[in-house]
């Protein structure tokens, strides 16, 4: 049976309108088991193999001072939007998702530090790159509590929007 | 022009994307979560997703394609038509970093979106307007005074308006007060700009625009007409050219009234000259000027033999028109039917999903411009039209029968069109006879079809 992300969207919502903890949906040799967690990242565990359900990069506002201007310009940060997932979903990992086209950064200025390496440990709220659009640079959160497995998009690349930039695998 | 990117989706990206590639160009196309898969993004170069389904945040989004252009190393921007084709800061924004932008420039643009100062520079350069307002009107007052010279019914429209929208008809001066508030309210929601002005309501009148060129130099070529009559609610269903009611005379007129507005603002690129026309008369009057490529470009390619998305390409990359007015031929008659994925007998509720099954005609003189492939889906999310049927025949007969055989040989399942709608106008005495005007389809063709 395919699963849409329609459907796992609406499964979602079904369990965080709810009281519920867990929930279990079996059809046919189809097994889904959705488990509330601490940290607030719903993992879906469909069977018989387990791979979770990614979130889209939240963004934090970010103000910049463009060029010759005095006022900051602080772009709105974009909700974790319901997108449809075509990227292959990582094993054990949430998908920290472009909520926007740019370019990719992933220190806060040429030479500094990356936010993040492979192996990682982060908060919800840490930045983990930057998305530049128009010299507009747009934090973007991890979204969940755990370690960076993966970084997927090179330094200084423009990415699409939806595009899978990092996979983190949830602290338990 | 080395890489284009294509700000559009549909029909018109994947025509662009054809005329990009005819030139030796490559393309980037770009597209919304809702048009993942559709033909514009596998027959580009390259494809980006900038955004989600809904088109403020895709394809009217000026950062994500500014983002996405600059990113992919692109050094033109092709609009298309819609979107923001008619946005005088998009083609300001292309141009302050460093990306041409296909079409004429950002005053151009404005001059012509303002459509008071457009009635302003026409009377300017000695073309005919409507009779009406000088200027904008404040209030039913005002309006009241224009009506004591002019007479009603009138016509209301929007200055910022334009495609037939935010206009209504002032019938008698007992309806002007209400009439008024609504047709400001209406424009300030529309456009943000409540500005309006007035122009007699010409009861039967049809429409005709003239397609010209005008290339950096100055150069400029009118291509001649298409007839545009057939609408629904000032929406275009069908169009021909030549127009039944043009005759040589009267085409010499109005191209060369179209060429002295757009050499008067100096005009560049393609663009088409809106007139109404009062056949009985020969009067015409300009209404506006389109500064894009039009949907219904096709027939007059047919007609003249000239890629006009090619010339616009050509254009925008500074090279000079390779032709001259006495070099524009014309041949035979063409005709083109909007496919629309709406239920004509249910009010053309539009009538989106997946197209099942997608069968075009073939044949000499046919030509589809569409994205459809069976399977391809329609989102809600955008206009309905799923391609353009259009023929071209040595006369009006034979158009008019191909353009039959055709309609009749399109097989489309799985969403309800417009084809069966067509059929009606092509076997109706009425449009056999040429004998038709902006306001047939509404008042005699469907009340006959007991369709609202």
């Amino acid at each position: 049976m395919d699963l849409s992300h329609e459907d796992v969207q609406s499964i979602l919502k079904i369990i965080d309108d709810s009281l519920l903890d867990e929930l279990h949906l079996e059809i046919g040799d189809f097994k889904l088991v959705v488990r509330r967690r601490a940290a607030g990242a719903p993992l879906a565990t469909p069977g018989p193999s387990s791979s979770d359900v990614g979130s889209q990069g939240k963004v934090s506002e970010a103000a910049v001072w463009p060029e010759g201007g005095s006022e900051p310009v602080v772009s709105r940060g974009a909700s974790p939007a319901a997108t449809a997932r075509r990227d292959p979903v990582r094993r054990g990992g949430v998908e920290v998702k472009a909520p926007m086209v740019g370019t990719f950064y992933r220190s806060p200025a040429p030479g500094a530090a990356p936010f993040v390496e492979v192996g990682s440990v982060v908060d919800e709220e840490d930045t983990v790159c930057i998305i530049e659009v128009m010299k507009l640079m747009n934090s973007i959160r991890a979204g969940c509590r755990g370690q960076v497995v993966e970084i997927c998009a090179e330094n200084a690349a423009m990415v699409e929007f939806s595009q899978v930039l990092m996979v983190i695998e949830p602290a338990p | 022009m080395k890489r284009v990117l294509v700000a559009n989706r549909g029909e018109i990206a994947v025509r662009v994307i054809r005329a990009c590639q005819g030139l030796g160009i490559d393309t980037v196309a770009v597209f919304s979560e809702a048009d993942r898969g559709a033909l514009h993004t596998l027959v580009a170069g390259r494809a980006v997703c900038i955004g989600p389904a809904r088109a403020a945040e895709s394809y009217l989004s000026i950062p994500a394609l500014l983002a996405t252009a600059l990113g992919t190393g692109c050094d033109a921007i092709h609009p298309g038509y819609g979107f923001l084709a008619e946005n005088a800061a998009f083609a300001q924004a292309c141009a302050d970093h460093g990306l041409d932008f296909v079409g004429p420039s950002p005053e151009a643009i404005r001059l012509m979106g303002d459509k008071l100062r457009a009635r302003e520079i026409a009377v300017t350069v000695g073309v005919p307007v409507v009779p009406g307002s000088d200027g904008p009107l404040h209030s039913a007052a005002e309006v009241s005074v224009l009506a004591g010279r002019i007479g009603y019914p009138l016509l209301l429209k929007a200055a910022a308006g334009g495609g037939g929208r935010g206009m209504r008809v002032i019938p008698s001066a007992s309806e002007l007060s209400e009439g008024f508030a609504g047709a400001q309210a209406e424009a300030h929601a529309a456009f943000g700009d409540g500005t309006l002005y007035a122009e007699r309501f010409l009861r039967r009148v049809r429409h005709v625009e003239i397609q010209v060129l005008a290339d950096q130099m100055g150069r400029c070529v009118q291509l001649g007409e298409r007839d545009c009559s057939v609408q629904r609610r000032h929406q275009k269903i069908l169009e021909e050219a030549p127009s039944p009611a043009v005759t040589p005379e009267l085409r010499a007129r109005m191209g060369e009234a179209a060429l002295a507005l757009i050499q008067g603002i100096g005009y560049e690129n393609a663009g088409t000259v809106e007139f109404v026309l009062d056949a009985e008369s020969g009067d015409f009057y300009f209404i506006e000027m389109n500064t894009r490529i039009q949907v219904e470009h096709p027939v007059t390619e047919m007609l003249t033999g000239i890629d006009l998305v090619a010339e616009q390409l050509r254009i925008a990359r500074g090279e000079p028109l390779r032709f001259s007015q006495a070099d524009v031929r014309t041949e035979g008659h063409a005709i083109e039917c909007r496919i629309n994925a709406e239920a004509p007998d249910q009010g053309f509720r539009p009538s989106p999903g997946v197209v099942r099954l997608w069968t075009p005609p073939t044949g000499d003189g046919i030509r589809v411009d569409s994205h459809m492939v069976s399977g391809a889906s329609v989102p809600p999310f955008y206009d309905s039209l799923l391609g353009k049927l259009i023929v071209h025949a040595p006369d009006r007969t034979a158009a008019l029968d191909r353009m039959r055989r055709a309609l009749q040989e399109f097989r489309v399942e799985g969403v309800a069109t417009t084809i069966p709608f067509h059929q009606r106008i092509l076997d109706h005495p009425d449009f056999v006879a040429g004998r038709i005007h902006t306001r047939w389809v509404e008042e005699d063709l469907r009340p006959e079809m007991g369709i609202r």
